[in-house]
Order: C-alpha cells, then structure tokens, then sequence
C-alpha cells in the first residue's frame, strides 16, 4: 500500500480528477498524437507557439491516472515556458521517473518519483512528455511509448 | 467429490487443494501476499509432471527425431510420435496423421490461411471471421486476402457477446471460401455454438476452421463431433509448455495442401530437379521440431485427462458463476461478455477507473490478472472501451483468491473515487 501510495500521490490523482487545460486549442500552431495501444491511453496535444515561448497548451484524451495525470502536470509546467526551458523539463522528468535523479521537495515532478518502482508504468508516464515533444518537432506520426 | 457447502458446484477444498500442490509456482508470495493467479488465458502454469518431463527429456533422452539409427534417437522419435497420438486421443480425432505439431495456435492458423491461400482463395472470395476474434485469426487471413484479392466478412455479436446465428446464415454464400471462428473467446468468454456453425457451413461445401486456444484447457473438445475441418490450439494454455501447439486438420486437406515450410524432415527425396515431399502430417513439419515441448504437452494432457476434464470444467464454471455473483455486487462494474454459454472468463470495467490502474493495484495485492485489449480491439471497439481487467480461471483457483479479488476491486474504488 505504501508504494501504490507512493505511485498514485495525492497531486496525480487530484490532476486526474481534475486536469488542467484539458480541451481544444484554438489556434494551435502545433498538434501531435500520443496512442499506447496496448494500454488504451491516447493523448492529443496542442500548442500555441510564439516566438520561441510556449503561450498556451492543452491536451485532451483518455486513459490510465498516470498517463492523464502526467498530461495535465505538464500543461501547467510548460504553459508560458520557451521550447528550450521545455525541452529541459523533459529531460529532467525522464530522469526522475527513471530514477536517475532525485527531484527538489517543492518539484511538481516529484510526484512522478514513484513511477520508477512500477516498470511497466514507466511508459504511461513519459507519453505526454514524448507527445510534447513530437508537438514541437512537428513530427506528423502518432507517439507512442511502448 | 464431496462439493464445497459454500459454493454449490464447487468441488472439495480439499480436492483442489491438493491440485494446487501439483504447481511449484503457486507456492510463492508476490510483495508478501500469496500469488493468486488469475490469468489463465494469457498462458496457465505448468505442473510438476509436466516440468519433470521436459527435464527428464533433456537430462535422459535427448537426441533429434526421424533420423538416428541409436537408441537414443529411436526413443526420442517414440517419444514424439507418442505424443502425437496423445493429443489424437485428447480431441478424438480419427488418426495421428492428422495432428501436425507446430508452435501454437498462431502458427496453426497461418499453416491453414497460407495454404488456403494457395489452393482456394481468389479475387472475390470471401473469408468469414466473427467479431469476437483474437487478431491471430484476423490478421493471417489478411495477409492472404492481400495476395489473393479474398475479402473478409464478419459475422456480427448482440451486446451480451453472442453471435447473430441468423446474419451468419445470410453470411454464408458461394463466395464463402472458410468459416474462421473463435471455440472460446479469450475477451469475453463466450462459447460459441461451434457444431451448429459447422453444420450450416457444410451444408453450402464450405470448410471451417475453430480457433480452440481457450477451448482444450476448459471443456472437452471432440473434432469428430464438431465435425471441423481444422482445429488449432496452443500447448501453453492447457497446462503445457510454450512454442508448441497442434493443427488438427481433416486428412483430405492435408493431402491437398502444398506444403507450408521447406526444409528436412518434410521431404522423401531431394534433388535439385524436383523434390518429393514426406507423406502426412510430417510434410507440414519441417525442420528440426519441438520434440520436449511436444512430450511436455504430452504429459499436460495426461495430467488434464487424469483429473477429468470434465471435473475440471465443472469446478470452473462453479468458479465462474461465484465471481459473477462477487463481482457484480461490486458498485460501478460492469461485465463485459454476458453470453449465455460462458467459460472461465470475466472481463469487466470499473467505473472510470481504467483497467490499468485496477492491474497495478491488484499486482500488489498478489493478485494477477490482464488489462488491455487482450487482442482483440474490434471487441472492444463493439462495446466501446479502450481495455478491458481480465479475470481468467483454471483448475487451481479457488473461492478464496475470488474473495480477494473482490475485495482488492473494492479497494481500488475507494482509492481511486473520483
Ligand atoms: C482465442 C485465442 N486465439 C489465439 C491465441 C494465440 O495463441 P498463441 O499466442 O499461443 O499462438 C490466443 C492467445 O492469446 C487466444 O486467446
């Protein structure tokens, strides 16, 4: 129980019941597709870029509490952000979940720490992060992480 | 057997007890609670006979089959073609020449759809699938239906995962080159009316083919009953080792089939000319064979046929119809796969909570079972989920990991409440 508190911590699944910026994005100047078939989680997210900043970004979709949850922290990490403050983020939660760091206490990605003791649930976290990632490149094939 | 009080149709605690002592596996904790394994359809564990006999295999008699003139060599070919006549016996099938041994029910299948693919099939011709099909009996016939200009047609389910017996009828035309359909659906559990689907399809000269991967471990299967043309089944999901299954295939298609694969062991005689392929079943077993995993299955089905089949299918059902009950009582879950004629399968959503979250929670529980699309997305397409939890029965489980599954689902809602 301790570890599936752990893996599920509070801010996952308040952002799973609740997720932010979840919808369509009118104006997007970037869109990619995430699928994990064989999971059944989908993610589409949708980009507003300026410049070299990120103004706004909004993802919609279905699947498990990790991949939603992820989705939806990360909106509100890039919101507002440049592609290259972005692209560190990515990196850095690659490391937590990965277990190759460990996050500040105030981190919101601190709350995906627990994902490294869960294997298989690795590729449920890092979905979003890979979409964004795809949304940016503008690469035009679906994502997936499995 | 005196059956369990608790659960009517159940058998003796005891009895099962004893079966459960047959599996070195089950013997562990996962995360410090016993393992109750719930996933039977993704492959069932093996029992101590059948360990032992791929051991002793290896340790006593191993050596290649059909070619030696030693011992060794003699005993293992016994050994083999032994095996091979087990499993003639196990599915009452007419003769041994029959049964070709291959690595599973994947393999069966693509053995019959390329074949067919090569004798029977042409532009227009119709291959008729059923909506609950796992996608190993979907994508080898559309890998023929590319090379050959065949389309496929689908027979259509009601919402309790049935088939529509009377669009099936319509369905059947002199297009119809084969019926492909599921014995036991691995999704849903249904058990399809497989006879009466014969009957119709061989009233219009048209062959079938049953996918029996979940069929052989759960009910008894006789091919001369059912009277089709091919069954298919894989060793691992009725006790069995993996990488070996059986093609049951009526003689005559045997004979009129090319061959599937080249290589030795198919062949009489070879020159660069022109080859004179082996006679029947070994003309479609090329290469080098399974030969400990076909005396593995051996052994599984003397250990299936010794407790009885029918034993075992009645303690499963007794199962089934427990967890049903359980289950059900669950706020907010819903089965998916209601059919009448049901074997040792729920699958089932909850609430909103998606089945992967249920699987992990579950896995610390001890408990194991599957989420996902169990292969086969056009069922979940049909009732609108993106997966599915899995619960999957064998002759092992018994009320007690029920009740704990119940209780751990129970759990996962309060936990996960939105
Ligand atoms: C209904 C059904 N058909 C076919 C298969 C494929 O079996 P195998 O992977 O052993 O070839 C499975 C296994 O999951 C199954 O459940």
């Amino acid at each position: 129980m301790e570890e599936l508190r752990e893996l599920y911590q509070q801010i996952i699944l308040e952002h799973y019941r609740n997720p932010r910026n979840f919808g369509e994005l009118s104006e997007a100047t970037h869109r990619a597709e995430g699928n994990n078939p064989l999971c059944g989680d989908r993610l589409t997210v949708e980009l507003r870029v300026l410049g070299d900043r990120i103004e706004d970004i909004r993802f919609r979709g279905s699947g498990c509490a990790i991949s939603q949850a992820s989705a939806s922290v990360m909106t509100t990490l890039v919101k507002g952000v440049t592609v290259e403050e972005a692209e560190a983020l990515f990196e850095r939660f690659h490391r937590i979940v990965l277990g190759e760091t460990e996050p500040e206490a105030l981190d919101l990605l601190a709350a995906f720490a627990g994902v490294r003791e869960f294997p298989s649930r690795v590729k449920c976290a890092t979905l979003a992060w890979h979409t964004l990632r795809a949304a940016l490149h503008n690469v035009a094939e679906v994502v997936t992480t499995e | 057997m005196t059956p369990n009080t608790a659960v009517p149709g159940l058998l003796d605690q005891e009895v099962v007890a004893q079966w459960r002592e047959d599996f070195p596996i089950l013997r562990q904790t996962i995360y410090g609670k016993p393992l109750a394994y719930l996933d039977n359809a993704a492959t069932t564990q093996k029992p101590r006979s059948v360990i032992e006999t791929v051991a002793r295999f290896y340790t006593e008699i191993n050596s290649n089959v059909h070619r030696g003139v030693y011992y060794l060599s003699e005993r293992a070919t016994e050994l083999y073609e032994e095996a091979r006549r087990t499993v003639q016996r196990f599915l009452n099938a007419p003769s041994a020449a029959e049964i070709v041994f291959v690595r599973g029910t994947t393999e069966a299948i693509n053995l019959v759809a390329h074949c067919l693919g090569r004798t029977r099939l042409r532009e227009g011709s119709e291959i008729l699938l059923s909506q609950m099909e796992h996608h190993s009996n979907i994508v080898p016939w559309q890998l023929v239906a590319e090379q050959t200009g065949a389309h496929l047609r689908v027979i259509p389910m009601n919402e309790h995962g049935e088939l529509d017996l009377e669009q099936y009828e319509h369905l059947l035309t002199e297009r119809t080159a084969i019926v492909a359909v599921v014995h036991v659906s691995n999704s849903l559990g249904t058990i399809n009316p497989v006879a009466e689907l014969v009957r119709q399809a061989h009233a219009r000269g048209i062959p079938v083919l049953v996918d029996g991967a979940q069929a052989v471990a759960h009910l008894r299967v006789d091919v001369q009953e059912l009277d089709c043309d091919f069954y298919a089944f894989s060793g691992h999901k009725v006790y069995g080792p993996t990488g070996i299954g059986v093609l049951y295939a009526k003689r005559r298609w045997l004979e009129e089939f090319p061959p599937y694969q080249g290589g030795g062991d198919m062949i009489r005689q070879v020159t660069f000319e022109r080859t004179l392929y082996n006679e029947v079943p070994y003309k479609f077993e090329a290469g080098t064979p399974n030969i400990a995993g076909a005396i593995g299955l051996k052994a599984a089905l003397d250990y299936v046929s010794a407790l009885g089949i029918d034993t075992i299918a009645t303690h499963e059902h007794a199962l089934l119809r427990y967890a049903t009950e359980r289950l059900q009582a669950i706020p907010g879950l819903r089965i998916i796969g209601t059919a009448r004629q049901k074997a040792a399968i729920i699958s089932f959503v909850l609430s909103d909570i998606h089945p992967h979250d249920i699987g992990t929670f579950l896995d610390r529980e001890g408990i194991a079972i599957r989420v996902g699309h169990h292969c086969t997305q056009p069922v979940m397409d049909f009732f609108g989920v993106p997966a599915t939890s899995r619960a999957s029965f064998a002759l092992y489980n018994t009320p007690e990991e029920v009740d704990r599954l119940a209780a751990a689902l129970q759990k996962v809602v309060e936990f996960f409440r939105v």
